[in-house]
């Protein structure tokens, strides 16, 4: 017989929600993209006004941990996961906040031509939100190993990165009337690189709540 | 370097050790192969569900057990270094220096002073002076005084639950002991008795070796340094399953079952 039924049920069900809010993150991390490839205004309003909708679901689930903490006084491998979920929901809410930041950058860009056709930024983004994928596959599976996994893939993004950098600066170098333009697609770059070192954060959560111990093994070259 | 604190304690290392233990209700084996170090100066609690031989372990500290007919021992339990169960342990000496605090508490009936002197006066302390200073410092260290000092003379079951409990720490006190046992001791108490209690416990710790068994898993998490997880074996004997800092046990617990018990998926 399952003893603690209701623990549990309330405690499986702040892991869906995490899965729920992870895949509202990734759809804006791929929906920001999207419009910036399109130079779509009207989809990057919106994804800034949806960003609330992620806060919401983040404060939701806050809650809920709260609520378990305070009335049910989980320890041990319970404690780590509640402990660590509030650590995820502030990394997942960041990366909202970045795919809001790359709709902010389409804003700025309006209906100006992009300086190239865009290559390596969506890679980077679907890298990320592969990463984030694998990395909520491994929450819900507690497996270290592949969260590990999924931290190395982090230096596959910066290296695009590096990438994206070079390529912008030797436009710039060419023609200094390109800087606006470039720079803020290295903002958009720069946000992708940011996200993709949350996800590594929230791998060494996942770490740490089946070993207990808290490793530092996401460290970014930014 | 050792460190001695005011009542002459070495608080430095382990004080009680428990060697290759094996405790016996006749033919029943209510323990097994208990190995355990007890820091000196420090809380260490036991846990674990009922029946998995934590309070027979607490009880053979100061060799409760030796009154009930039929049990029998293996193994060691040493005090400072001394066997307890060597011939020339002296019992009552022993009872003195390892006292214990119960469930229910359980003041004589007669007054709150009296109670207190009771101890001194069966070890031979008779001068009212005397009895007087030790009355007043146990009552203190019991964080009691100030609400009993000007009814010293009237009945102890007059108290509260509560204050009862300290009442019987009181008593403990008074004699000076170096190990203090504590069986459960807040279960009848309510929640503001019982975080009294608590903050008492923390303020003894730093001059008594304190060993308390506790099925309150957060009062353990709360006031000990060092827990240790009973579990009664297929057979049901007791054994001690999980020993470590208080912290480490509740976090990051290393045996699955210490981790079923305190998430409270068994027991």
């Amino acid at each position: 017989m399952e003893i603690r039924t209701d623990f549990n049920r309330r405690l499986r069900e702040i892991q869906d929600d995490i899965l729920i809010m992870g895949s509202m993150v990734e759809a804006a991390i791929i929906t920001s993209i999207k419009a910036l490839k399109e130079r779509d205004i009207d989809i990057a309003k919106q994804l800034i006004s949806d960003d609330a909708l992620i806060n919401r679901k983040r404060f939701e689930i806050e809650e809920k941990c709260i609520k378990l903490i305070a009335t049910q006084q989980p320890l041990a491998g319970d404690l780590r996961t509640i402990i660590s979920v509030l650590n995820i929901l502030t990394e997942l809410e960041r990366i909202g906040d970045y795919a809001a930041g790359i709709s902010k950058i389409v804003l700025m860009i309006g209906n100006e031509e992009h300086l190239k056709p865009l290559i390596d930024i969506p890679r980077m983004a679907d890298k990320t939100t592969l990463m984030l994928r694998k990395s909520l596959d491994a929450f819900i599976k507690q497996d270290a190993d592949k969260a590990r996994a999924v931290i190395a893939e982090d230096d596959d993004v910066d290296n695009l990165y590096d990438q994206v950098f070079r390529e912008l600066l030797t436009f710039m170098i060419e023609d200094p009337r390109t800087i606006t333009r470039a720079t803020r697609l290295i903002w958009a770059a720069h946000n992708l690189e940011r996200s993709a070192d949350r996800v590594t954060n929230i791998c060494e959560r996942i770490i740490y709540i089946v070993t207990g111990k808290m490793e530092e093994l996401g460290a970014s070259n930014y | 370097m050792t460190e001695y604190n005011f009542n002459g304690q070495n608080c430095h290392g382990d004080k009680i050790k428990a060697k290759n233990l094996n405790f016996y209700y006749g033919s029943f084996q209510a323990l097994r192969d208990i190995n355990l170090d007890i820091p000196g100066c420090a809380i260490t609690a036991i846990i674990g569900p009922s029946g998995c031989g934590k309070s027979s372990f607490l009880r053979l500290l100061n060799r409760m057990n030796d009154l009930i007919y039929g049990s029998r021992i293996e193994g060691t339990i040493e005090l400072d270094g001394k066997n307890i169960f060597d011939r020339d342990v002296d019992v009552v000496e022993l009872r003195k220096n390892v006292g214990m605090v119960f469930q229910k508490p359980n003041p004589f009936p007669i007054s709150i002073f009296d109670n207190i002197a009771f101890g001194p006066k069966q070890h031979g302390k008779k001068s009212k002076i005397e009895l007087e200073e030790i009355v007043e410092n146990s009552l203190k260290q019991a964080a009691l005084w100030d609400e009993v000092k000007d009814k010293l003379g009237q009945s102890a079951l007059a108290l509260s639950g509560g204050q009862q409990q300290r009442l019987c720490i009181a008593r403990v006190l008074s004699v000076e002991p170096e190990v203090i046992l504590m069986d459960e001791p807040c279960s009848a108490l309510d929640p503001m008795a019982t975080l009294k209690i608590e903050d008492l416990m923390r303020t003894l710790a730093k001059n008594y070796t304190i060993i308390i068994v506790t099925h309150n898993m957060q009062q353990a998490a709360r006031v000990s340094d060092t827990t240790a997880f009973f579990m009664m074996e297929p057979d049901r004997a007791g054994s001690l399953v999980e020993y470590g800092s208080t912290s480490e046990i509740f976090t990051n617990p290393k045996d699955k079952r210490t981790e079923d018990y305190i998430t409270g998926r068994f027991g």
